[in-house]
């Protein structure tokens, strides 16, 4: 019988294109995509050496960190310029580059436009068992459809585009098991942002992590995005979830998957693509999903994770010296002080989007709470962005929109927005955000911004209370 | 990229943990289509904090920076090893680092180097006030009060910064390899990787 393989060990083995004996191999590297902001140092050092892109084939282009989420095309129709400098000249370069090299390119005023990990598997780029990468630490995201997906610095994406492999060496493997079910009102997000609170901010690093348990089972591919795409935020380069009937039905019939007798032969080989019995994992960590409530941040890493339902906590009860001085750093730059209730946090903006959530689902989930209702007076700014275009489209059609609108959300075009602060939407200096992104870092969301992430609808529960609230006093 | 095979002169002792790649270059610093520069954006909002240390000039053009664990965490953004280097940063120190940033320092010619948290602490102590020498041939960290701690490196990392080779180049000398495996999946999954014409 051959010897039972992780998941992420079959996908591994099947991308070998050479291996050394120090343990380095050259694996090749099914999908790419390529955006404004990782590339054009990429691109210049192709040209500067002479090289060309190897296979375009098997990269996508497009633009999401700096596009600015306002109209893009005037009333006539006409593309509208980017006002700062520095943003145009990136998109220009990529513009130029792109078809420069051949590479397939979706531009910014395109319906299929948007941030690269909603497109990759909307479009069915993203597949099973693929192995993909992108200059964008979220790329983990593709995991949650059994993608081998992981985010690459420039000369990475440079290494990749000459060459169509990567240098690497195996990850070790770590299996996230959950055990029960999600009480109600509790999500994906809430559950990775648990999980990222258990295991911490270093707690995956060196490892690549399958999601395993009955919950990942019954969720729909969206909130696998959710979860996988949050595995970076843990140290894991990558996360799996295996793929299934609920991941094939959500690939059926997109653009870019196999068609007629090639979509057969692809399911036969993706239902080759799970863990098998007795295989080994590296580390393996037990979550009970029974403990899980709505989960906030309070501090300054996605490790300071909190239920709605608690306090923010005080430094002194942490056992490790330098967790006590970093907490104390956190809270003093987040305004906030120890022992307060969640719920008594005030805040001032709302931003639901980014690669983490802004799916049709999230975006469900977010209006089902503001139906009918308005947001606090003390709201200075909510803001929706949509994942692509086609996700706003299809949010438009649902009339998700009128509810945003009504509460008094922005409707926006989409990209990553405030998610990071190199656009112009930005948190201001000292102000609070109640934010469905991926990242509560110093300055994230702009110089000076405080960041509580936390899921759709506790975002939505946020816009229309003033205050980080619990969702499920709402619905 | 230059040859390294040591890097010796003063450390900066910043020791804080989990300093994100927004720490070390912050978004807006991104909008750059080319690698030069970034040291103006680095640390920002560290620097910021009055009496901060990358603003004290004992660690002017230090070459050695001392943090706290998970150094790097975060965006995989490579412009973080841009701005170090601009800094004229060569080498960091921390007992551990994320994946992503010690692949982008490694092909930037930066060396990250792994040490258990005392060695760390004391490497802090030390760097107060005396430089620091690290060794890449004996993979170690020596100081001038008889202090020395080696540290494990991959030993094709170790090369190619000792040579300051070209991966791309390296690999490229893999083509026939590559050609081979794309034509044998392409045969048996041109589902997902299309034979070429």
């Amino acid at each position: 019988m051959a010897l039972a393989k992780t998941l992420y060990e079959k996908i591994w083995d099947a991308h070998v294109v050479d291996q050394r004996d120090d343990g380095t191999a050259i694996i090749f590297i099914d999908r790419h995509l390529v955006h404004e902001v990782t590339s054009p140092q990429a691109f210049e050092g192709l040209r500067m050496a002479g090289r060309k892109v190897r296979r375009p084939d098997l990269t996508l282009a497009v633009p999401d960190h700096n596009v600015p989420t306002t109209a893009r095309v005037d009333a006539a129709g006409n593309r509208l310029p980017i006002a700062d400098p520095e943003s145009r000249a990136q998109l220009e370069a990529l513009e130029r580059n792109a078809p420069a090299f051949g590479v397939p390119y979706i531009e910014a005023t395109d319906i299929r436009q948007g941030i690269v990990h909603v497109i990759g598997p909307e479009q069915g780029f993203t597949l099973p068992g693929c192995t993909m990468v992108c200059g964008d630490s979220h790329t983990a995201a593709h995991g949650a459809l059994g993608a081998l997906a992981f985010g690459i610095g420039t000369s990475e994406v440079e290494h990749v585009l000459a060459t169509q492999t990567l240098q690497l060496k195996r990850s070790k493997s770590m299996e996230i098991r959950v055990e029960g079910d999600l009480p109600p009102g509790v999500s994906p997000k809430d559950l990775i942002l648990h999980i990222i609170g258990q295991i911490g901010a270093a707690g995956g690093t060196g490892h690549v992590v399958e999601y395993r348990g009955r919950v990942f089972e019954q969720m729909s591919v969206e909130g696998r995005l959710t979860i996988a795409n949050m595995s970076i935020e843990a140290g894991a380069r990558a996360g799996l979830i295996a793929p299934d009937y609920t991941t094939f039905a959500y690939l059926k019939g997109r653009p870019m998957a196999p068609k007629g007798a090639d979509w057969d032969a692809a399911v036969a080989y993706w239902r080759t693509l799970h863990t098998d019995h007795g295989a080994q994992f590296d580390k393996s960590v037990v979550i009970d999903a029974a403990d899980i409530a709505p989960s906030v941040t309070w501090g300054t890493s996605p490790e300071d994770v909190v239920p709605i339902t608690g306090m923010i906590p005080d430094p002194e009860s942490f056992a490790d010296a330098s967790k006590r001085a970093a907490a104390q750093k956190s809270l003093d730059y987040m305004g906030l002080s120890a022992g307060t209730p969640l719920t008594e946090v005030p805040v001032e903006h709302i931003f639901i989007g980014s690669c983490t959530n802004s799916r049709i689902e999230d975006l469900r989930a977010a209006a089902a709470v503001l139906k009918g209702r308005r947001n606090a007076p003390g709201i200075k700014s909510a803001l929706v962005v949509p994942g692509s275009g086609l996700v706003k489209r299809q949010a438009e059609d649902e009339g998700l929109d009128r509810i945003f609108i009504e509460a008094g959300f922005e409707w926006r075009e989409p990209g990553c927005s405030a998610c990071l602060g190199m656009n112009p939407d930005k948190v201001p200096a000292g102000e609070r955000c109640a934010s469905t992104s991926n990242r509560n870092f110093v300055g994230r969301q702009g110089p000076g911004a405080r960041t509580h992430l936390v899921s759709p609808a506790m975002a939505a529960a946020a816009a229309v209370t003033g205050r980080l609230s619990d969702v499920r006093a709402l619905v | 990229m230059q040859p390294i095979e040591r890097v010796e002169g003063r450390a900066i002792p910043f020791g804080r943990k989990n300093v994100d790649t927004d720490i070390i270059i912050p978004a807006q610093w991104l909008k750059t289509i080319s690698r030069e520069g970034l040291g103006q954006g680095a640390f920002e909002s560290v620097r910021a904090e009055p009496g901060n240390i990358f603003d004290d000039p004992e660690f002017a053009r230090a070459p050695i920076l001392i943090a706290g664990d998970n150094f790097g965490c975060g965006s995989s953004r490579e412009h973080a090893a841009w701005a170090l280097i601009d800094l004229g940063i060569t080498a960091v120190i921390a007992p551990s680092f994320s994946d992503i940033f010690s692949s982008n320092a490694f092909k930037n010619g930066i060396l990250t180097v792994v040490l258990p948290q005392e060695a760390v602490d004391r490497l802090m102590e030390v760097a107060a006030t005396d430089p620091i020498h690290i060794d890449l041939e004996s993979q170690t960290v020596t100081t001038p009060f008889q202090d020395r701690f080696t540290f494990e490196i991959d030993p094709f990392r170790k090369t190619c910064l000792m040579q300051g080779l070209d991966e791309i180049g390296l690999t490229l000398g893999k083509a026939d390899a590559i050609s081979a495996y794309e034509q044998q999946v392409s045969a048996q999954r041109p589902w997902l990787v299309p034979a070429t014409a």
